[in-house]
């Protein structure tokens, strides 16, 4: 059998979402040889159809369907239909993302045994190690091209990156460098070598960055084992009466719904639109949602401690200038709990443009105070903290008790709070990150708070016993053997890492696992 | 280093900017700046009020380097949309009254003639959690910023695949540090 594949066609594994995690699986399990379908709401927007223009780029790639937001986050106060900032086009979000490719560290697989038990934290280890996920790492970033690994030489550090250094430097921190990025720093994989655009946020216009979408996705489909389907929004997940599942139902680009039948069925639709699905999908038998016997399907949302500096100079800086984040300090990483919380922070070089600085350095702020810090737009450096924020029951994804969406599904609330924790951990963030600034003649700085948010992890969590848990160390879900999750909502700790490359390490390892339980008929 | 040459304002602006009133010319149908030599034909609301509309934008994001063209053009759709829906005409109307009968309160003229910028802001941030002065004010974010002709104003470049990304115009150019 070939792409395209019939609706009826119940021996292929269906994927929702073609991200990093849907993306890479449903290319892994094609060189297999194995029948996929990777079923992604959006539509297909190629490189050429990219725009260097914020807003009109947030209209082409955004998710925008409605969600609702709760909790006192300051998102919910600010941006109360927008708590996330991700893709809905092929490709997911490594469509916009910045290329940030760090391993998490050892302690941060052992959250609850290294921070102990902190009251409000529903902290739990992941039921993987490190060393478990070390030799997918390296595939990882063997496939990915990023920078520092493989002998593929770092990018060079633009203006942004230049402040960020000597700043970083007037402090005493040693481990200052432009990162370990997905972006080609010389042709590589048939891909260009990065131009220094400045748009990384709207998509690659030279493919030097890494996506899914143009460097991972055709070779899949060049097997003729991977039919990547656009326009296809996943409604519902349906199972037999074994409570096995046995297809999804889907709505086309013109609203109309089909059934496709499957035979496994993967769930990679990033942290909010995953546990919607699966709590969506309940049923007589699963009346709680769909593997959903622990209550954590939602649960234990994460956006990674963020916030961001910027700061302004005496002298132009022109920070759009270049990579978006090839930057990074990676001294406050560690956990150091004398600092008065536990986990620890990255800080990577961020630039907006001025569309988007206008609406996010300080949302709703407006004056002669706000309006002169713009004035100075082409002198602020700045930087964006990615810190790990403690996992609670109570942050969680739910359904709309009224609100629908157009085919009829009730829509995702994003409650959220922040955690004592948390909060610590961004004081100090900013504080440290002011005084860089300063040190080498910061003038004003800004605390920008968290945007919407482009880190969600957390809500379909790995556990290795059932009750604490969605997922097992395979990410297939503990209740349901045919039933997997792909995406970042595996994630049983968030750490202080940008999420996307342990994303794709589990989907390498996962397909490995679906591979070889397939063969064997177990599944 | 390649800076962006955002254009030297002329000397007078200070002056036009605190005394606005000088500027403009409100008729029947129409809103005239003279000294920018442009008229904007104002059809569903009143001229009087989108005149005052254009200082209350300048009042809420103030850059001096920034020509009153530009609020013009951030708040002129508003004109558009009244056209079409009564309930966002009457919005604005009903703001810029209400603005108008507390600065005739307080300063004995309306809005648009009070001279000094900080009486303005100070009768804005009285009404700042009204549905009125959110919408003007959520509205000019993108109104404003997102005008192609007030970037290079800005020291912003915009697009920039098609000239070859930076790597050629000046991405690490910075030579101060």
């Amino acid at each position: 059998m070939s792409a395209p594949y019939s609706l009826d066609d119940g021996s292929v594994v269906v994927i929702v979402g073609s991200g990093a995690g849907g993306g890479t699986l449903g290319t892994e399990l094609a060189l297999k040889g194995i029948d996929t379908v990777v079923l992604e709401a959006g539509s297909r927007n190629e490189i050429e159809d990219f725009i260097n223009d914020e807003w009109a780029s947030f209209q082409q790639l955004a998710w925008k369907d409605l969600r609702t937001t709760s909790g006192t986050w300051r998102v919910h106060h600010d941006f109360p239909n927008l708590p996330a900032w991700i893709v809905k086009s092929v490709g997911g979000s490594t469509v916009h993302w910045a290329g940030a490719s760090l391993r998490f560290q050892e302690h941060e697989f052992k959250a609850r045994t290294t921070y102990g038990d902190t009251p409000g934290a529903n902290l739990l280890d992941w039921p993987i190690t490190l060393q478990e996920l070390e030799p997918y790492y390296e595939k990882a970033e063997f496939m990915m091209g990023v920078t520092r690994t493989n002998d593929i030489p770092g990018l060079p550090g633009n203006n942004n990156f230049k402040v960020l250094e000597a700043g970083a430097k007037k402090l005493g921190y040693q481990t200052v460098h432009t990162g370990r990025m997905a972006i080609n720093s010389q042709p590589r994989d048939g891909r260009g070598s990065c131009q220094q655009i400045g748009f990384c946020f709207q998509g690659c216009k030279s493919g030097a960055k890494w996506s899914t979408l143009y460097a991972v996705l055709p070779k899949g489909e060049a097997t003729g084992k991977l039919e990547v389907r656009p326009n296809s929004q996943v409604l519902r997940i349906e199972h037999d009466a074994k409570g096995l599942v046995t297809g999804v139902v889907y709505a086309d680009a013109d609203g109309n719904q089909h059934r496709q039948r499957a035979r496994i069925v993967c769930v990679a639709g990033n942290s909010i639109e995953s546990p919607r699905l699966l709590l969506n999908s309940a049923s007589n038998m699963f009346p709680d949602g769909l593997a959903n016997s622990s209550g954590q399907v939602g649960r234990n949302y994460m956006r990674h401690t963020t916030g961001s500096v910027y700061a302004i100079f005496d002298k132009p800086v022109h920070m759009y200038r270049g990579t978006t984040m090839a930057g990074i300090v990676q001294d406050e990483a560690s956990n150091n709990p004398a600092r008065g919380f536990v986990g620890g922070y990255e800080l990577e070089t961020l630039s907006l443009g001025l569309p988007f600085m206008a609406a996010f350095l300080d949302p709703g702020s407006w004056g002669r105070d706000f309006s002169s810090a713009l004035d100075k737009y082409d002198h602020m450096a700045g930087l964006w903290i990615v810190g790990e924020d403690m996992p609670q029951e109570t942050n969680r994804v739910t359904l709309h008790a009224s609100d629908k969406d157009q085919y009829g599904m009730a829509v995702p609330n994003v409650n959220f709070d922040d955690h004592r924790n948390d909060d610590a951990m961004r004081k100090h963030a900013y504080k440290q990150a002011s005084a860089l600034y300063e040190a080498v003649g910061a003038v004003r700085t800004f605390h920008t708070p968290p945007y919407p948010s482009t880190h969600n992890l957390g809500t379909n969590r790995m556990s290795a016993d059932a009750k604490d848990g969605v997922l097992n160390k395979w990410g297939q879900t503990h209740d349901v053997k045919n039933l997997f999750v792909s995406d970042g909502s595996q994630f049983t700790s968030g750490g202080a890492e940008n999420p996307t490359l342990t994303i794709v390490s589990l989907a390498i390892r996962q397909a490995d696992y679906v591979a070889d339980q397939m063969s064997k008929g177990e599944i | 280093m390649r800076v962006v040459e955002k254009r030297a304002k002329i000397s007078r602006r200070e002056f036009m900017v605190t005394s606005g009133a000088a500027a403009f010319i409100v008729t029947n149908i129409a809103v005239i700046n003279t000294e920018e030599a442009w008229a904007l034909e104002v059809k569903a609301l009143k001229p009087g009020t989108m005149r005052t509309l254009i200082l209350v934008a300048r009042d809420i994001y103030p850059h001096d380097r920034l020509a009153d063209k530009y609020y013009a053009a951030a708040v002129m759709g508003y004109d558009e949309g009244a056209q079409k829906d009564a309930t966002l005409k009457n919005l604005i109307e009903m703001g810029i009254s209400g603005l108008d009968l507390r600065s005739r309160d307080k300063h004995h003229k309306p809005y648009a003639e009070v001279a000094k910028e900080e009486d303005r802001v100070a009768m804005l941030r009285e009404i700042e959690g009204t549905q009125f002065f959110q919408k003007i004010r959520s509205g000019l974010v993108v109104g404003l910023y997102n005008n192609k002709e007030v970037w290079p104003l800005m020291g912003y470049e915009g697009s920039s695949w098609e000239q070859g990304g930076y790597i050629h115009r000046g991405f690490n150019d910075l030579d101060w540090l």
